[in-house]
């Protein structure tokens, strides 16, 4: 018990000199000098690291900055977007003296990765996905991102070539920006196959829910949609689903040809060992943190998966050439005019806005052409 | 959108609606027959969540390793049964609570299967094959809502024997009796311990043939989000259904029906207030909950022995 008691002292006291330490040091770098040679680099994932998805996306880059000189990573899998992944981040920085950690889901950033932050300022926390605003968010906190409405543009125009009805299906969990933007994204692509094309939205309202995604799917395909694609964080119950109704499918997060030999069309996949290296590289070299790192297909963030068997010759040649385009930089997706689905003009005729653009993270609308509801 | 097109999405709606009650239905058939069984003998079991999961991973690993569906099936079955034994078994022990008992079962359960079926999540193991009762009908889309599994025949099947079992046998009347008043049971010399054990791993066995429904046939693939509840949902469902296994098969259609009512109502271009669609199971499950809860007054057709009943 007396033990017990001085031990506790002991850590009080320790607070106090880490508090006052911590005021006289600078943001970043020095403290890990002094921490350990190794970096320790932890991983938070929102699922399993094999799920056919995101997570796998996720653990895929994972698995290439392991085997960087001077690197050590630890890993922790579904850990759930709440409080529990604050007590994660602070396990792993106070027992594994972890100094960079990458928090892989959406709803870590605000509030948990923003507390952790400023509570520890010097470690620093690359999030995949939030919008990391200058003045308003800690300095040792990063975003990075991939401009995957790219390919899913390019899986927009797959789907609407394979398509007979011109009518096609998105699965999608939740309503954020990152998610409109795609299936906006899809929906252009379509449309500029055929004009006419629709795109049908159902949201799960949560990233894994394989029962109702499977009845989603089923509806989908029910009501005339032959071509499936979704933004959930695994989409293997999905492509199976379609291809066992005898639909066509798109990808996302990785690619899930193997699940669907026949109607598998093309996919969006991540390619995050270009991000993390790079976030890396700066910690290690001591350079401030990466605040905002975002690219699309011609940084190598993402990448189209090949096409499948059931991608006509046309299609082929019409996606190659908008790849071709958007490798350069300089195709735009959306560009006005554009009219929500609620007939309001979102972007101006004769605007066009810049994959960088801001605005584009912050999309809180369905074009024209999806038939779906926030 | 004109009156014709109107019914015409009607029919569809409810098209669709019978398709996922279809579907989605069998898990909640095995589960909560399972528990009438149990829980006729006077013990309740919520951990079946926790054998549900259990029998999907078991039953899905199972298939993978040995190419035959059915023997996962089977697998999936043992695996429960095993559970509903150590829950028979504890809760046999002086002073032990059989709804402790039972949430810890659940996290137990859960647990070890996430643990275990780590492997599984990747490989695509051999599914059970469907019966094609719409094959006489020219609608796609009812061909689909009637394309169902062996799985729920017979479980509407397991539904009607234990219906007549549960008044006509005489095991039926000797697990009644034992649910209904023990020491009435100990007087007329039935074992009322072995009943409720052997009552308990029944319906364990039949939650986890529920389970492997879920990773062998629909959704159809191992996941750690798979059942989302399913398992507790058909506890509920069990008190609802007032212990008759006829009721109970109703409520399960019932209940797969609601939770095809989101995404069949999204797909046809209904969109508003799809939180609440989507959270159309849960809220079913209260409010039939607080309808079917009279205070003060035990439940028709409870046995007399559920701790869950008794004040």
């Amino acid at each position: 018990m007396s033990a017990s008691r001085i031990q506790s002292h002991r850590r009080n006291l320790l607070r106090l000199l880490g508090a006052g330490a911590a005021t006289h040091m600078l943001p970043f770098g020095i403290g890990r000098a002094a921490a350990a040679d190794k970096l320790v680099v932890g991983v938070i994932y929102v699922g399993p690291r094999d799920d056919f998805g995101y997570n796998q996306a996720q653990a895929q880059a994972v698995a290439v900055i392991k085997k960087l000189p001077g690197v050590k990573v630890i890993e922790e899998e579904k850990v759930p977007e709440t409080v529990a992944v604050q007590k994660t981040m602070e396990a792993m920085i106070n027992q594994d003296k972890a100094t960079l950690i990458f928090a892989t889901s959406f709803g870590y950033f605000d509030p948990h990765v923003l507390k952790m932050a400023e509570k520890y300022p010097n470690v620093r926390f690359a999030h995949c996905g939030g919008l990391w605003t200058e003045g308003k968010h800690p300095k040792n906190v990063g975003s990075f991102f991939g401009y995957i409405d790219e390919c899913q543009y390019l899986n927009g125009i797959a789907a609407a070539s394979a398509s007979k009805g011109k009518k096609l299906g998105f699965i999608a969990a939740k309503p954020i920006p990152q998610v409109l933007r795609n299936i906006n994204a899809f929906l252009l692509g379509a449309r500029s196959v055929d004009p006419k094309a629709t795109v049908r939205v159902i949201f799960t309202g949560d990233w894994s829910l394989p029962v109702k995604e499977a009845e989603a799917a089923n509806s989908l395909i029910d009501q005339g949609v032959d071509v499936l694609t979704c933004h959930v964080d695994s989409p293997k119950v999905i492509v199976e689903t379609a291809e066992r109704r005898g639909a066509f499918s798109c990808g996302y997060h990785a690619s899930q040809a193997k699940l669907a030999p026949k109607g598998y069309l093309t996919g969006a996949e991540w390619d995050w060992q270009t991000p993390y290296t790079q976030i890396i590289k700066a910690t290690i070299e001591g350079k401030p943190m990466v605040n905002f790192l975002r690219g699309g297909l011609k940084d190598g963030f993402v990448k189209p998966s090949p096409f499948g068997p059931a991608v006509s010759a046309e299609a082929r040649k019409k996606s190659d050439a908008v790849k071709a385009a958007m490798m350069k930089g300089d195709f735009p997706i959306f560009k006005g005019p554009l009219v929500d689905n609620t007939g309001k003009t979102v972007v101006a005729a004769g605007k066009v806005l810049g994959q960088q653009d801001p605005l584009l993270e912050g999309m809180n609308y369905l074009l024209d052409g999806v038939i779906g509801q926030i | 959108m004109s009156d014709g097109g109107d019914s015409l999405a009607f029919g569809s709606l409810a098209l669709a609606l019978l398709g996922g009650a279809l579907r989605v239905s069998t898990p909640f058939l095995f589960v909560s027959l399972g528990e009438c069984i149990t829980e006729k003998s006077g013990r309740i079991n919520l951990g079946l969540e926790g054998i549900l999961v259990l029998g999907a991973m078991s039953g899905y690993g199972v298939s993978l390793a040995s190419g035959s569906p059915w023997l996962g099936v089977l697998a999936a079955g043992l695996c429960g049964l095993m559970m509903g034994l150590l829950h028979g078994g504890l809760c046999s022990l002086a002073k032990v609570n059989d709804i402790a008992v039972g949430i810890s079962l659940m996290l137990f359960g859960t647990g070890l299967a996430f643990f275990l079926g780590k492997p599984l999540i990747q490989p695509q193991a051999p599914m059970l094959p469907s019966l094609e009762l719409g094959a006489w009908s020219d609608s796609a889309q009812l061909q689909s809502a009637l394309r169902i599994n062996v799985l729920l025949p017979l479980g509407l099947l397991l539904a009607l024997l234990l219906h007549w079992g549960f008044r006509a046998s005489r095991w039926g009347l000797a697990l009644r009796l034992v649910g209904d008043n023990a020491a009435a049971a100990r007087a007329l010399g039935y074992p009322v311990v072995p009943i409720r054990i052997g009552a308990t791993a029944a319906g364990g066995f039949l939650a986890g043939v529920g389970g492997a429904f879920l990773s062998l046939y629909y959704p159809g693939s191992w996941n750690e989000g798979l059942s989302s509840g399913q398992g507790l949902m058909a506890v509920a469902l069990v008190i609802f259904a007032r212990w008759n296994p006829l009721r109970c098969a109703l409520a399960a259609l019932l209940f797969g029906a609601a939770g095809a009512l989101g995404p069949a109502l999204q797909s046809q271009g209904i969109t508003a207030g799809y939180y609440l669609f989507n959270a159309a199971p849960y809220v079913l499950t209260l409010a039939l909950m607080a309808a079917s809860w009279t205070p003060g007054r035990s439940l028709a057709g409870a046995p007399g022995e559920l701790s869950l009943t008794q004040r």
